[in-house]
Order: C-alpha cells, then sequence, then structure tokens
C-alpha cells in the first residue's frame, strides 16, 4: 500500500494534492462574486484532475503512458473552455455592465 | 528523474505547498489581479510536478497552454471587465460560505480516505522515463488519431464561437437571407465601456 521503494514520493501524496486542489477549487466555484474568478475556480479543478492523471500515468502505466496522453487532451479542452468563457463573459458584460455572479439571475425567477 | 531522492522529497514538497497556498490564494484574495497572477504561480508548480511525474512534454505543454494562453486571456478578461463595483450585501452570505465549506470538507475527507483506503497496483511496470515523449506521439497518431482529429475541429470551433460571441459589430438584416434580423437576438447597441467621449480628434488638414 505504501509505495515502491524505486519512487521516493508516495502515490498517495499526489492524490492527497490533488483533492485539495479540487476541493479548493469547488469552494472558490460556489463562492465567488466575481464571474473571472469563478472561471479560474475551473481552472484549478481542471490540473487537480490532471494531476490525478499524470500520477496515476506514472505510477500504475508506466509504459503505456495513456494518463499522459488524456492530460494533453484535458489541456486542449481546457483552453477551448477559457476562450469561450471568457468570450460569453465579456458579452454578458456589454449587456449587464456587472460581473457579479448574484446579480446573473435572468432565468432563475 | 535521475536526481536523489532526497532532493524529489524536498521538490515535491515545496511544489506542492506552492501549489495549495496559490490556489487557496487565487479563491480567497480580494484583489483579482493578485489572484490571476496566483494563479500563474499555481500552473507553473504543478508543471513542475509534472516533470518529477517523468512527464516532461505534458509539463512544456501545461507552460504553454496554460500560462502562456489561459492566463493571459484571464489577465486580458480582467484589463476589460476590472470596473470598481461595490458588491450588494446578500443575506445569509456567511452561511452559505460556511456550508460550502463544510460540504468541500467532506469531499476532501471522501478523497483522501478513497486514495489511501484503495489498493493500489503498485508497485506498477517500470516508467518509461525520457522516452514519454516518443510514447505519447506514437498514441496521438496511431490509438488516439480520432479524438486527436476531433480536439482539432474542437479548437477551431472554439476560435469561431469565441470571435462571433466577443465582437460587437451588429447586423440589422441577416446575412444570407437578407430578412430583418431578430433584434432580441442582438445585444443593445450602446456606446463602448472602454472610451469615454468619443471626440473627434481635428485632424492635419482641417487646422489653418
Amino acid at each position: 500500500m505504501i509505495s515502491d521503494a524505486a519512487s521516493p514520493i508516495p502515490l498517495e501524496a499526489f492524490l492527497a494534492v490533488a483533492a485539495l486542489l479540487f476541493c479548493t477549487g469547488v469552494w472558490g466555484l460556489i463562492n465567488s462574486r466575481n464571474a473571472v474568478r469563478v472561471l479560474m475556480s475551473i481552472e484549478l479543478m481542471l490540473n487537480a484532475v490532471n494531476i490525478n492523471l499524470m500520477a496515476f500515468s506514472d505510477y500504475l502505466d508506466g509504459q503505456l503512458i495513456r494518463g499522459q496522453v488524456f492530460a494533453i487532451f484535458v489541456i486542449t479542452v481546457a483552453a477551448a473552455e477559457a476562450a469561450v468563457g471568457l468570450a460569453i463573459l465579456l458579452s454578458l458584460y456589454r449587456n449587464r455592465e456587472t460581473v457579479d455572479m448574484e446579480r446573473f439571475n435572468l432565468l432563475r425567477w | 528523474m535521475t536526481i536523489a531522492s532526497t532532493t524529489q522529497q524536498i521538490c515535491f514538497l515545496v511544489l506542492s505547498a506552492a501549489v495549495v497556498a496559490g490556489s487557496l490564494g487565487v479563491v480567497l484574495l480580494p484583489n483579482i489581479v493578485y489572484s490571476a497572477f496566483l494563479l500563474g504561480g499555481v500552473f507553473l508548480s504543478v508543471s513542475g510536478l509534472y516533470l518529477l511525474l517523468n512527464a516532461s512534454f505534458v509539463a512544456a505543454a501545461q507552460i504553454l497552454v496554460y500560462v502562456g494562453a489561459v492566463n493571459v486571456l484571464i489577465l486580458f478578461a480582467i484589463m476589460l471587465v476590472n470596473k470598481k463595483e461595490t458588491l450588494a450585501a446578500i443575506p445569509g452570505l456567511l452561511v452559505r460560505r460556511l456550508l460550502s465549506g463544510a460540504v468541500c470538507g467532506g469531499l476532501f475527507a471522501l478523497l483522501l480516505r478513497v486514495a489511501f483506503t484503495t489498493p493500489w497496483a503498485l508497485p506498477g511496470p517500470v516508467p518509461v522515463g525520457e522516452e514519454a515523449t516518443i510514447r505519447i506521439g506514437e498514441h496521438l497518431f496511431t490509438d488516439y488519431l480520432l479524438p486527436f482529429e476531433l480536439a482539432s475541429v474542437l479548437l477551431l470551433m472554439a476560435m469561431i464561437g469565441a470571435i462571433v460571441l466577443a465582437r460587437r459589430d451588429v447586423f440589422s438584416t441577416d446575412v444570407i437571407t437578407g430578412e430583418p434580423a431578430d433584434q432580441g437576438l442582438i445585444e443593445k447597441d450602446r456606446t463602448p465601456l472602454l472610451i469615454e467621449k468619443a471626440t473627434p480628434e481635428p485632424t492635419l488638414l482641417s487646422k489653418p
């Protein structure tokens, strides 16, 4: 259960860092008032997922490094998401003249 | 990685401390410009963690894409929308923060329990090390060829979508059919927020 002798860092350490990063991102996603900070929190969560993928790829799948290929795809999708998300944010800011998440409630009631 | 194990452990501790502290700063700091720069620090530290995991290509891609593109894009967005505004007070904000903090703490405990109680199949196969870039290239052009091409189409779609969403000019008629456009779908035509007053500057020809 503790990692192999070849690697000085246990796998669980990477998983713990990724879990903490993901939970920080979730907290920021819920509690941010600024829409830009919400996008930053999403990037934090995607990075936490990437750390998990890379750790599993190195420790459990060392020959066929499929986790690294998945991490590259996640980075691609994250870049596309950031571009579209920030364009939506600019358009929203032009129409509502605010970035406060509490005032983007047109579809709520 | 061929560096000593103690050095690796020290590097891991420093990088993970930077990741955790930076992410907390991103979420908690009141000034969003500081948050954006700390986000760049978090991305750099994460790429350092990738280097510890024998993945030099993904670490370089992380720096190029995240620090070079995403972070700069976020900084541009902050510059464009950073108007000083006093946020209206929301009732029950403290309760919401505490509740979501409890939920996130529970999620963290759950993830830690999963990470520490699952019997991982360790030790796995020997990592390929510096041949990882060659292996990634083989993957991308053999068994992951279709996702690779789809990713390029996705990037093209995202680029066109971002241009269409963020541009300002408004057509009064549909470009293809020539019919009047549905004005409800078009954003309101207003004076630009960035330019305070559109005063036409006197040209050289009109000066006496």
